[in-house]
Parts: C-alpha cells; sequence; structure tokens
C-alpha cells in the first residue's frame, strides 16, 4: 500500500468516489426510476472507471464496464426501461467492479483470478442478456434501402429533420466525385425526406462546361445517427464540397440535455464543449477557427456568432453552451476554495497543537512558580489563542456525517429485500460534523443498531397492516450537536421493545432478580446486557445476543454513551452520545502513590472526602456507604503496586465514577483538578493492557497514564473472582 | 550525470559496511552485551520514567521523549535477570524495533552504562553457543571477539519482540513474582 504510486492512489480514491456515487444513483432510482440525473451519475461512473482503468492499462476492467456503459447508454438514451432488476444488477455490477480494481491494485501485474473472470462474464451475460431481450422487441432503424429516392411530400414539416446543404465545386465531378453516390450512402443512416436542388451558379448554356459540377443539394434528412456520423458519409468530398449540417430540432433538446449533464470539473472553450455533446465535429470546428483567424483582427467574431451565422447550429444551443461555461467557471472557483490535504499530514499538525498545550501549560507553569506578575498578561493572552488554534485545528478534521449515514441506504435497501419487508431510510441531520477517526469507529455499531432494526423493529407488510400502520416502514437516522457532544438516534416505527419480556428473559438469565424494580428506562437499557436477545431464534443477521453489549463496548471505547426508549407497538428509538473528538479530553488529575493519573472528567461524578472515622473503613472491606448506596470502590495506589509498601497519607480523597448506569469509586492521594488533556497513544506494546487507555505529557514533562475506568473495573471484578476461586480451591 | 549516482551508490554501501560491522557495547545485569550501530537511533541519560501498572517486570514504564510517549525495556529483566537498579550510569538506548513487516515501534532499552562503539571484523564473528550463554539462543545474534573475550551481540529483534512483550495477558499475574521464566518459557513453547 505504502509504495503504492502517486497516480493509482488518486485512481483508486476517484474510482471509490465515483462508486458511492453509483450506488448513491442506483438506490435513488428505486423511488424515482426515470431521474435523469440518477442515471447520468450511473453512466459517467462506469464510463469514467473504463476511462481511467484504460489509462492504466486495466484492460479487465475496460472489458468489464464497456459492457455495463452500453448498456447504460441504452437507458440514458431511453432505449431500455430502467427497472428493479437492473438495478440489482447493476448494484452487482458495482461491486465486482470495486473488486476488480482493488485486484488490480494490488497484484497489478498478476492476471485476473478465474473467479473474477468468471463473474464478469456471468454479470456480462446478465447485463446484455436482460437488454437483448429488450431490444429484440424494437422496431429496427434501419430501413430498407431504397433503389431511388423516394420523396416523402406527406412530410412537410421538417422540425424533426437534418438539414444538410452541400456545395459541390465546380470541379468535383472532374474529381471523380459523385454527388448521388454520397446521396445514396446517406441513405443507409436513414430515410431522406427531400432533396431541394439549386443551381445559383449555374452559367448560360453556351458557357457551360459539361464536365463542371454547378448543383446545390439540400437534403432534409431524417436519422438517429449522431451528427459525426453524417459527416463522415461525406468524408471523402470534404475537398470538392462545402458541407453543413444542421441538427433537427429535435437533436437540439438532446444537446441542450447533454450540455446540462455535462460534467462540470475544468473550464473547456466552446467549440470543445459542442464537440464533446456532439453538437459539432471537430472538422466543423476547425473550419470556423480557421476562418476566424484568417478575419481582420478588429472583425473577428466569438465563435458562437459565426456558427450562428453560417446556420450550422441553432440559436439556443448556442446560447446554452455560453451559460454552461460560465456557470462552470464560477464552479471551479467555487470548489478552488477547497483543498485535498493528506491526512498523514492534517495528523501531524494536531500532534504540535498537542504538544503547543502541553508547553503552553509548562509556561503557565512556571510563570505561576516564579510570581512574575507582569508575563502572567502575556502568558494569559498566548494560553487564549493557543485554545484558538487548538480548536480551529480539530475543527478540521471534523467531517460531515452524511456519508457514514448514505452508505445506509444500500443496507437497508438489501436488508429490507432479504427479509421481504418495505422499509425506507430517512436521513437528517447529515451535515453535523465530528472527528474523522470517531467517524470511522462509529460505522460498525450504526450498521449493527441499524440491522437490528430490519430485522426485530420493523414488522413485515402484513403484520404492519394488521397494526393499522402504513405497509412501509421507515427508520430514521438522525444526528446532531449538543453541548459539545454529537447526537445519532437511530428510529423505526416498528414494534418496539416489550419490556415483559426483558424483564423475563433477564430473570431467567440471572441478569436481574426476580422481584426486582425497574424503572422503564432500566429495563429497556438491559438489552445491552451480554447474553439478551428477545428475539427467539437467531437469524443471520442479528439474534444471538452478543450484538448489544458490543454495540455499548465499542461506544463506550470512544468514550461515548447509548441508551435506547421505546413505546410497544410504535417503535424504538436508539440515542448515542459521541464526543466530537478523541485528540483532546477535558481530563481530572489525581495522584496516588506519586504516580499522577488522569480520569476522563465525563466519567467523574463527585469527589468525596475520605474520613476512615466516619466510614470505618479497614482493609478487607472495599466497599462504602454512600448516602444509602453501596459504593465499591479501589484504592489505586494499591490495586496498581499490589508489591510495594504504601504509607497512607491522612487525607485520602474518594473519586465517584460512572460509567453506564453503574457506579465506583477510586481512591487517591491527592486532587489535582482539571486539566486539558493531549492524548498520546501508548503504542502496540500495551495494546492489550486493561484499564490503562492513554498517556499524556504533562506541563512538567513527566508523563501520566489516563484511566480506563471501565477496562480498570472489569480488570478489578476479574481479579477478585479469580481470587476468590483460588481461596475456595485451597 | 547517472555516473554520479553511480558513484554516491558505491559511497554509501561502503559506509553501510563500515557500520554494519559497528557495535555498541552497553552494560546490563553485569554483562557485557553489544548491538548492532544500526540498530540505535539514540542514547539518552535518565529523567523521570512513568511506571505502567499491571505489566510485566521487564517494562520499566513510559517516558517523555519531546513529546512522544516511548516504552522503555528493564534489559536485565527482560534477559531474565533481576530489574536494573538505576544508576549516574544508567542510560536508555532508542531503538526501532519492526513489526508486521512494515511498521515500527520505537522503543527504550534500560543499560547499566554505555561503553562505547566497537568495529568487528567480519572473521571475529562467530556463531552462537548452542548452550551456556544462560540467554534465550534465539536473542543471540552470534558472538564477537574482542582481544581474548567474547562479547554477545543480541538480535534486537528477538529480544525486544513487539509480539512477544505485548503478551501482557498471558503474564499478567506479575504479582507472582516469577514472571520473566514464565514468560521465557511461554514463547519457547
Amino acid at each position: 500500500m505504502s509504495d503504492m504510486n502517486p497516480a493509482l492512489e488518486t485512481f483508486s480514491q476517484e474510482v471509490d468516489e465515483l462508486l458511492t456515487a453509483m450506488e448513491e444513483a442506483l438506490l435513488g432510482l428505486d423511488g424515482t426510476p426515470d431521474n435523469a440525473d440518477s442515471i447520468n451519475s450511473i453512466f459517467r461512473a462506469m464510463h469514467t472507471i473504463k476511462g481511467s482503468s484504460g489509462l492504466f492499462g486495466f484492460d479487465d476492467i475496460v472489458a468489464f464496464t464497456h459492457e455495463a456503459e452500453t448498456v447504460l447508454d441504452r437507458v440514458r438514451n431511453g432505449e431500455r426501461s430502467i427497472d428493479a432488476e437492473l438495478v440489482s444488477v447493476l448494484l452487482t455490477c458495482k461491486d465486482h467492479t470495486a473488486h476488480l480494481i482493488q485486484h488490480f491494485l494490488y497484484h497489478e501485474n498478476e492476471p485476473l483470478p478465474e473467479a473474477l473472470q468468471q463473474q464478469s462474464q456471468a454479470l456480462i451475460a446478465q447485463l446484455v442478456g436482460q437488454s437483448a431481450a429488450v431490444a429484440g422487441g424494437m422496431p429496427s432503424t434501419q430501413e430498407e434501402k431504397a433503389d431511388h429516392f423516394e420523396v416523402d411530400v406527406n412530410t412537410t414539416d421538417s422540425s424533426d429533420n437534418w438539414v444538410i446543404s452541400l456545395a459541390f465545386k465546380q470541379d468535383a465531378l472532374r474529381n471523380g466525385m459523385d454527388p448521388l453516390s454520397f446521396i445514396r450512402y446517406l441513405q443507409t443512416l436513414g430515410k431522406i425526406i427531400e432533396v431541394i436542388i439549386t443551381m445559383p451558379t449555374l452559367p448560360r448554356i453556351e458557357d457551360m462546361d459539361p464536365e463542371d459540377c454547378y448543383l446545390n443539394f439540400k437534403i432534409v434528412f431524417n436519422s438517429n445517427a449522431d451528427k459525426k456520423t453524417i459527416e463522415d458519409v461525406f468524408e471523402f468530398a470534404e475537398d470538392d464540397c462545402d458541407i453543413h449540417i444542421l441538427p433537427p430540432n429535435s437533436r437540439q433538446e438532446h444537446y441542450l440535455q447533454l450540455l446540462a449533464d455535462m460534467q462540470e470539473d475544468q473550464v473547456k472553450r466552446l467549440g470543445e464543449m459542442l464537440i464533446e455533446i456532439g453538437a459539432l465535429t471537430e472538422k466543423e470546428v476547425a473550419n470556423i477557427l480557421h476562418e476566424q483567424h484568417n478575419d481582420n483582427e478588429e472583425e473577428a467574431k466569438p465563435i458562437g456568432e459565426m456558427l450562428l451565422e453560417k446556420n450550422i447550429l441553432q440559436q439556443p444551443v448556442i446560447e446554452q453552451a455560453l451559460k454552461k461555461q460560465e456557470s462552470v467557471k464560477q464552479k471551479i472557483n467555487k470548489e478552488s476554495n477547497y483543498i485535498r490535504v493528506d491526512a498523514a499530514k492534517l495528523g501531524y499538525l494536531i500532534n504540535l497543537v498537542g504538544e503547543l498545550v502541553i508547553s503552553g501549560a509548562a509556561m503557565r507553569l512556571m510563570v505561576d512558580k516564579h510570581g512574575l506578575s507582569d508575563v502572567d498578561d502575556v502568558a494569559s493572552t498566548m494560553s487564549h489563542l493557543v485554545e484558538d488554534i487548538r480548536d480551529t485545528a480539530l475543527q478540521l478534521r471534523m467531517v460531515q456525517i452524511g456519508e457514514t449515514f448514505t452508505r445506509f441506504q444500500r443496507v437497508v435497501h438489501d436488508v429490507s429485500k432479504e427479509l421481504g419487508k418495505q422499509i425506507q431510510l430517512q436521513i437528517t441531520g447529515g451535515e453535523s460534523e465530528l472527528d474523522k477517526t470517531v467517524v470511522e469507529k462509529i460505522n460498525d455499531p450504526l450498521t449493527h443498531l441499524v440491522r437490528n432494526s430490519l430485522d426485530h423493529g420493523i414488522e413485515t407488510p402484513a403484520e404492519r397492516m394488521r397494526a393499522g400502520k402504513p405497509e412501509k416502514g421507515t427508520i430514521q437516522l438522525n444526528a446532531y450537536h449538543d453541548s459539545g457532544r454529537i447526537v445519532i438516534q437511530i428510529t423505526d416505527d416498528g414494534k418496539g421493545l416489550d419490556p415483559d419480556k426483558i424483564v423475563a428473559k433477564a430473570v431467567a438469565k440471572g441478569l436481574i432478580k426476580q422481584d426486582q424494580v425497574l424503572s422503564k428506562s432500566e429495563i429497556y437499557n438491559l438489552i445491552f446486557e451480554p447474553g439478551l436477545s428477545t428475539k427467539e431464534e437467531a437469524s443471520n443477521l442479528s439474534g444471538r445476543g452478543v450484538g448489544m453489549d458490543v454495540v455499548r463496548r465499542n461506544i463506550e471505547a470512544l468514550r461515548g454513551s447509548v441508551s435506547v426508549d421505546s413505546e410497544l407497538g410504535l417503535g424504538t428509538t436508539v440515542t448515542i452520545h459521541l464526543p466530537l473528538t478523541l485528540a483532546i479530553i477535558d481530563g481530572f488529575m489525581v495522584e496516588a502513590q506519586k504516580e499522577r493519573y488522569i480520569i476522563p472528567l465525563s466519567m467523574v461524578e463527585e469527589c468525596v472526602e475520605m474520613s476512615s472515622d466516619e466510614w470505618q473503613i479497614d482493609d478487607v472491606q472495599h466497599y462504602v456507604n454512600l448516602r444509602g448506596q453501596v459504593l465499591p470502590y479501589l484504592r489505586l495506589g494499591d490495586f496498581f503496586h499490589k508489591n510495594k509498601k504504601h504509607t497512607r497519607t491522612q487525607r485520602e480523597s474518594l473519586v465517584v465514577v460512572r460509567f453506564g448506569e453503574a457506579k465506583a469509586g477510586f481512591v487517591v492521594d491527592e486532587l489535582h483538578g482539571e486539566n486539558q488533556t493531549v492524548i498520546k497513544p501508548l503504542g502496540k506494546l500495551f495494546e492489550n493492557l486493561d484499564g490503562i487507555g492513554g498517556a499524556t505529557v504533562l506541563g512538567s514533562g513527566d508523563v501520566a497514564l489516563i484511566l480506563d475506568v471501565q477496562g480498570l473495573i472489569q480488570h478489578a471484578k476479574k481479579r477478585v473472582n479469580s481470587t476468590l476461586a483460588l481461596s475456595l480451591a485451597v | 550525470m547517472n555516473e554520479l549516482i553511480h558513484k554516491k551508490d558505491n559511497k554509501t554501501e561502503l559506509v553501510a559496511q563500515d557500520q554494519l560491522r559497528q557495535y555498541l557495547t552497553f552494560q546490563a545485569g553485569n554483562e557485557n552485551l553489544a548491538i548492532s550501530i544500526l540498530d540505535v537511533k539514540e542514547i539518552i541519560e535518565i529523567n523521570t520514567i512513568t511506571d505502567v501498572p499491571m505489566t510485566p517486570d521487564y517494562i520499566r514504564g513510559v517516558i517523555n521523549l519531546r513529546g512522544n510517549v516511548v516504552p522503555v525495556i528493564d534489559l536485565s529483566a527482560r534477559l531474565g535477570r533481576t530489574r536494573s537498579e538505576i544508576t549516574k550510569r544508567s542510560c536508555i538506548v532508542l531503538v526501532q524495533v519492526e513489526y508486521n513487516d512494515d511498521d515500527a515501534q520505537l522503543l527504550g532499552m534500560l543499560v547499566d552504562a554505555v561503553d562505547e562503539i566497537l568495529e568487528i571484523p567480519e572473521v571475529n564473528i562467530m556463531p552462537p553457543p548452542d548452550f551456556g550463554a544462560d540467554i534465550r539462543t534465539d536473542f543471540i545474534q552470534s558472538m564477537g571477539r574482542v582481544g581474548d573475550e567474547f562479547i554477545i551481540l543480541l538480535n534486537i529483534n528477538r529480544v525486544l519482540s513487539i509480539k512477544e512483550l505485548s503478551q501482557l495477558k498471558q503474564v499478567a499475574d506479575y504479582e507472582s513474582g516469577n514472571v520473566n521464566k514464565e514468560a521465557s518459557f511461554a514463547a519457547l513453547n
């Protein structure tokens, strides 16, 4: 990966984006099958991938995408309708293209494996087979070749026809050109409606040379061929003939449409644009440019005007092209306000800002230590600036969550089909921003939750009808910011959670006692306990009861929280709270046995003075009575350094921490208060270490460890249990 | 132009070959040891080492190296001896250790004293003895003869193998005190 050639890297990125856009568009077609924008973007994806793959010589990709492109082109031209079946074939094509590209990116020089090749062929067969079936029913566009010209007098309306003007030069016949043969050949492309012959240069009969050609033709021609093809008919005649081909008015709309769909990635010249949509041919443009060049400087007219004058193209097309050109210019200007930055560089910047925060803290320390009152002002200005820089730098890594959300369109589409349910996904708040790393890590839990809603939440159409709900179920993904955190909600209008069932299950599993009184929300949140799934049978999507606790663990690993609310028969809402960033947190610093530790501030509930007289603490008992509640606690110093002999300070403090619904206490020697904590990873070496989440560098230059409260408590539980088991065994 | 590049290549090759035979010698657990100079990133004096709880003896803790948190391994403990006492002469040798082919991690190695850089000619480098060195044989890359004495040249990627060191779970019962031998047996099996 690291040695991937930069061009390939760009290619792979581009392909990713295209394929994502294609998938989105395909899924969008579900609702509105005739959406030209979607069809075009699907076509564009295949077309561009084909082109770029050609550049790198990935012939297999070119071959495959070419087939897909052909089919899509027919769809685009209205020759094929797009139905659910074709959409799902195309979705598979999209996945297959991604596989092909993966293969070539990583094994550039190896031939395509058999399996992929076979799949290519199978897909092509599906694509082509489908299209052949449709094409069979289409009437052939080619007319039987007629022996003589048929002038259809009934078709007086020439608006739908091409108008081709041929002005042969006098030497044409002498050079072996036979105007008739061209006109005859033209008939293979379509139907000649009318031929008007003019003889503007015909001299008097006595001056006439029988070998000269004096005829000009105006041909009204009906054909589906494009301009280039028609022009090619006269390819050999171009030296001896002035050719003007005016497209039909119906073409005009086609051109306008193409212009509207043209990719707005770079500013093109008018001529280039018109060639691209097929309204002009390269020759025509070359001629016009040549003429323009030959004109006097002062008299030189813009190309658009010349085209009009020469009657090569209708006015609306030219106007539209000019407008398009302008809008592309504007768009490009706007787009250049964005810069693509290597994520590693951003990471480095954020690291540096982290350093700055630390040095800032160090400076503060020194200022306070030496009592430099006159430096104080400067120092606090600096601190403010550093804080601003920190916020701005973190802002740089923020991305919108919308992209993550839209990916679920596919999941919902696929799964609802599989389950025979009708489900739509509504997305709101996609513009809410959060740190890229958080976005990446939230994907799995979100997928699980959405699948849960699909599988357990939404009922089958029949069930829904019986319950008096609309046949189509709805899942909503919503995101918004709330007091420095982001809130993500997954809501479904399905059958909801049944509290009685959950309680029964929890009792059966021994999670709660039979007569335990729980609030509604406490009951619902039981579903996050390991081993609790209310679905009787496990399906291949979910229902094994391993999911929800993993979801909670993953979210809590991001220092977030998750809760669930439900109304039986009406639906369920899962709410996730997440921090916006993982790089810097608000920490609470404590000291135990001369070592400093940081507890994430969001987990700290309160701090209480630990008076041994009041609580009659001894070495055996490890819980206290906190306002009537049992609170288990850990003595941090003892827990961490079992082997050392510790001296107890007179005034210990109890820090009460909360994680999820549970509470625990840490007994520490000293409290140092809040501080901005820049999280430094501990690296690979400590990857298996429970209870420590990371490290940070203090203002003094020392390293302090950040406690992973949840991991620590679990570790403590395990240790207690194993010790007890041991003593029992002995 | 091509020629120039060629020359330069030759030169760097020569330097590399020179360095190949250079070794940094140091003491850990009353033993003279050496590693290839190419493995050494930096040698720093000891400031504060922050202890990381719930880890085996050989993980001494973490230090702040210009803003980065770097783990420090107690070499003596890692080789199965007691933890080093920190004295005036104690040093941390920073080395880059590879794992997973591509990635590398910076590690500090706590030693009792750093001696000198020695050049040991190819002919004086011997294969390690099958036993008798009292150090896991796979830790020894080769033996270097310096004068009349042998010095153990360590295979740093084995001694500080991230994969092995990070198996904290297996040895989480560090309280038992006898961790190192267990760990080494576990690794050998």
